[in-house]
């Protein structure tokens, strides 16, 4: 029987439900010391003087004298370092390590850093030190804009979001080799062996192992690098394993979080509701080091003039530098912030020249033939069209819309992609790995892809066992250790079932040759041990110039449309989600149960990035950093959900199927901000908080 | 200090104002309670306190006294919600699955959507938007799942 399109049981969901699987915290070693981390507590200006306000007997004690490598955590720019020396660039930045066998010990050490403070830069729009750039050009933007019969102008903000993981960040550094072997909550192994490299000397042993992960969201992308290397140090030093877990307030406190941002557009448009020139502005607010803002901010104007067709585009961003904690990976990767901003602007570029936004969107919306912002051709696997239409159809959206006019009820819509994979020339740069070796009754698959929640090894093995020609049961996957798994490249970007699963497949077929019939079981017995080790080979077609970012800068795109529909209380300002339409077009769902725990959980993601999820920053610092006061949805919060999914294939991914994770995220947000405008409240910020629905209000 | 651990006599020794958290996954060894904010609100460490749901981060190991304590554990590997968040993905990362299990076995049989919601509102889960756990639920509901023995 196929196990692919069926929702086979997922391979570590016994562990789950029963307690048994075992997450950082849950793994101990003999010996094992706990590990803490002294951190800053201004925002700008350096240390003066540092004490250690406690005896120090029983007490590892770290400093960056301590690091025998390089004080950089390796990943785009050498910028960041494991541990202050002197410059303090933002609030919570690691300081001192500490390590200690008792617990309340090490939390009652004191720490006294003096400061020569200084003045910082907070906000993006005033800094002038710009971390990234990016310019997309298209057609003559300026002719078109003074010819347009209407230019529409609007400038839309989004605020910080937490990945709030349920299990925080953590791991255990335990002295292996004349090195260290690492265990921990961690998105992308690889990141971790680069960085510990850099910590440690390039010849130090390193080996990163993922434990069972509560969550990540791109929140475990680049951090788990720096929480490594803090243990690593502390257990170099001590001798002894060392297990730093953050509480939640740390996690919320020191940790990357989405990036804010400031997106302003001018839109020409013909009076018959062409759009005829975009000219985009992007700016973000990177933090305090580079880390990961050239590509969140690539991403984000990739995808920032939406899914519509328009020969005059000009899209400037730029990632600017702050005195606040780096901002970093979330779902989305910078597309729903620009995602955003263009779909509360169509909404009001489609008002302006009289249109019905689907009527208006619909005119627009991008078909095969038609190219994006950097001149990518759309192809047959284009679905733009087809899931406004289900969209509109299965939400009811023009009688609702006519009926809620006028009442505390309000729908509203949006229409959004995602591109796959690394963008551009990435995943040619990557050159991915996946390996497939028998056992003596089956099939493993060893990739550095971890399972976060998603499905991961659930969804390589119905891969696998369908193109070995074997049963789901006979396919088992291996932990994630970087001493046995090949570099599959990080777990980022929707690309481990299109990317990584497509290397599977060639590696199940590749296998099921060599076996020349036989089943695994009878090949292993009469031949032995069998394993085929393959590389991606990106499709030939993709073309993409880094120089003037355009070209293909994607493989495929996925497809969605959300309707949303809310509810106002007119004494409170709060807008509730009474109802979320989801319809998405991603390939071939591979484990449709899998594939809609996606939708349904990064659509409540969205939904509380829309309205709830507030991050207070003052004075360089997350004020509400604890699930009190940042709260994300109850399930009192989230409200039923339609999801429909749509397959169009995609020819090279694994049987058809496209990139879906990220894609979920990036609609609600706007279908909530223009059921608001139905309303008849102009909001154009995120969270719609009822402080900001109540301003939107009185300027009226 | 005696208490009833998953139906069985216990007597454990930790300071009375330990966290029951603690003592029940460093004492006590069962790790299938999670904690995930210190601090009550995301419900990880859910157990079941004389039949009652508790986060566990917020009790007193003496509180326990002479009582009986539930958790995950307790639940064995075949209890029916165990196998309905197995199969209707209730389960994504996993580290919300036994509070919200333990959560769920003190609903009634029959429990609307609404009682499941208002039930569940303490149990934060990132992955699922909770609509897959409330599949679960009804699954197990369906199959008559009766209340866990407390």
């Amino acid at each position: 029987m196929a196990a692919v399109g069926t929702s086979v049981e997922r391979k570590d969901g016994l562990g789950k439900a029963t307690g048994r699987a075992l997450y950082a915290d849950d793994v101990a070693f003999p010996g094992m010391l706990y590990g803490r981390t002294i951190r800053t507590t201004i925002p700008r200006g350096r240390i003066r003087s540092m004490r250690l306000d406690f005896d120090a007997d029983g007490f590892t004690v770290v400093d960056y004298r301590d690091i025998p490598g390089k004080n950089i955590v390796a990943l785009i720019e050498p910028d960041q370092p494991f541990l202050v020396e002197r410059e303090v660039r933002h609030i919570a930045e690691p300081v001192l390590l500490l390590a200690h066998e008792d617990r309340e010990k090490l939390l009652g050490a004191n720490v006294v850093i003096e400061y020569d403070a200084e003045a910082p830069v907070l906000d993006p729009l005033v800094s002038t030190v710009t971390l990234k750039k990016v310019g997309i050009d298209k057609g003559d933007v300026d002719a078109a804009l003074a010819s347009a019969d209407l230019v529409v102008d609007g400038t839309y903000r989004t605020g910080h979001q937490e990945h709030v993981y349920i299990e925080p960040n953590g791991v255990i550094a335990v002295p292996e080799q004349n090195g260290i072997a690492v265990h921990g909550s961690i998105q992308c192994p690889f990141y971790v062996v680069k960085a510990m490299r850099s910590l440690l000397g390039p010849d130090a042993f390193v080996r990163v192992v993922q434990t069972e992960t509560g969550g990540g969201f791109g929140g475990k992308e680049e951090y788990p690098s720096m929480v490594s290397g803090h243990a690593a140090l502390l257990a170099l030093k001590s001798g002894r394993p060392v297990k730093i877990v953050y509480d939640r307030t740390e996690d919320m406190l020191a940790t990357t979080k989405r990036h804010p941002s400031i997106v302003r557009h001018r839109t020409g448009v013909s009076r018959d509701g062409r759009i005829v020139a975009m000219d985009v502005e992007v700016v973000m607010d990177g933090g305090a080091y580079v880390t990961l803002s050239p590509v969140v901010l690539s991403r984000g104007c990739i995808h920032a003039a939406g899914p519509y067709k328009c020969a005059n585009t000009r899209i400037r961003g730029r990632a600017m530098f702050t005195n606040t904690p780096p901002n970093g990976a979330f779902r989305g990767f910078g597309a729903p912030q620009t995602l955003f901003a263009v779909e509360a602007h169509i909404d009001r570029v489609a008002e302006a020249v009289g249109m019905d936004p689907v009527a208006f969107r619909e005119l627009n919306a991008l078909r095969p033939g038609d190219t994006t912002a950097t001149g990518q051709t759309m192809m047959g696997d284009c679905s733009a069209v087809e899931v406004l239409r289900e969209a509109v159809k299965r939400s009811d959206f023009a009688r609702k819309r006519a009926e809620y006019a006028g009442t505390g009820r309000g729908i509203g819509l949006s229409l959004f992609y995602h591109g796959a994979g690394f963008t551009g020339s990435g995943e040619v740069r990557l050159s991915s790995k996946a390996k497939l070796e028998l056992t003596p009754t089956g099939v493993r698959v060893l990739v550095s892809s971890t399972d976060i929640g998603q499905g991961t090894r659930t969804m390589h093995a119905q891969i696998v066992a369908d193109s070995l020609g074997v049963p789901y049961e006979a396919v088992e996957v291996a932990q994630p250790d970087t001493a046995l798994v090949p570099d599959s490249g990080p777990t980022v970007a929707s690309r481990t079932c299109m990317v990584v699963g497509k290397i599977l497949l060639q590696c199940a077929h590749e296998m099921r040759e060599k076996m020349r019939g036989l089943t695994p079981a009878e090949y292993f017995a009469q031949h032995g041990p069998l394993s085929v080790t393959r590389e991606h080979e990106p499709p030939t077609w993709i073309k993409w110039d880094d120089d003037t970012y355009s070209g293909d800068a994607y493989a495929t795109f996925a497809w969605g449309c959300n309707v949303a529909e809310v509810e106002i209380n007119r004494d409170t300002y709060e807008v509730r989600p009474t109802k979320l339409t989801a319809v998405l077009e991603i390939g071939k769902a591979i484990h449709p149960a899998l594939a809609r725990g996606q939708i349904e959980g990064g659509s409540a993601q969205g939904l509380g990035y829309a309205l709830i999820e507030h991050v207070v920053m003052q004075d360089g610092a997350m004020v509400n950093a604890s699930l009190t006061n940042y709260t994300i949805p109850t399930t009192l919060d989230t409200p039923e959900m339609d999801v429909a999914i749509l397959e169009n294939p995609y020819t090279d991914g694994p049987f058809g199927a496209k990139g879906l994770g990220e894609l979920p995220i990036d609609g609600p947000a706007p279908a909530v901000v223009n059921a608001i405008r139905h309303l008849g409240i102009d909001v154009r910020e995120i969270p719609a908080t009822p402080e900001l629905v109540m301003a939107a209000c009185d300027s009226r | 200090m005696r208490f009833t651990l998953n139906g069985k006599a216990a007597n454990v020794a930790a300071h009375p104002m330990a966290r029951l958290l603690d003592v029940l996954r460093e004492e006590c060894g069962l790790t299938g309670t999670k904690e995930g904010c210190g601090e009550g609100e995301c419900g990880a460490c859910t157990v079941l306190v004389d039949g009652e749901p508790v986060c566990a981060c917020l009790v007193p190991f003496a509180q326990v006294a002479d009582q009986r304590v539930v958790t995950i554990e307790g639940l064995g590997d075949g209890h029916p919600l165990q196998h309905h968040f197995l199969n209707e993905a209730g389960a994504q990362c996993g580290i919300c699955t036994p509070g919200m299990i333990m959560v769920a076995c003190t609903l009634p049989p029959n429990a609307s959507l609404d009682e499941i919601r208002t039930a569940l509102a303490g149990n934060l889960c990132r992955c699922t938007g909770y609509e897959a756990i409330y599949r679960a639920i009804a699954k197990a509901a369906e199959q008559g799942a009766a209340r866990v023995a407390t």
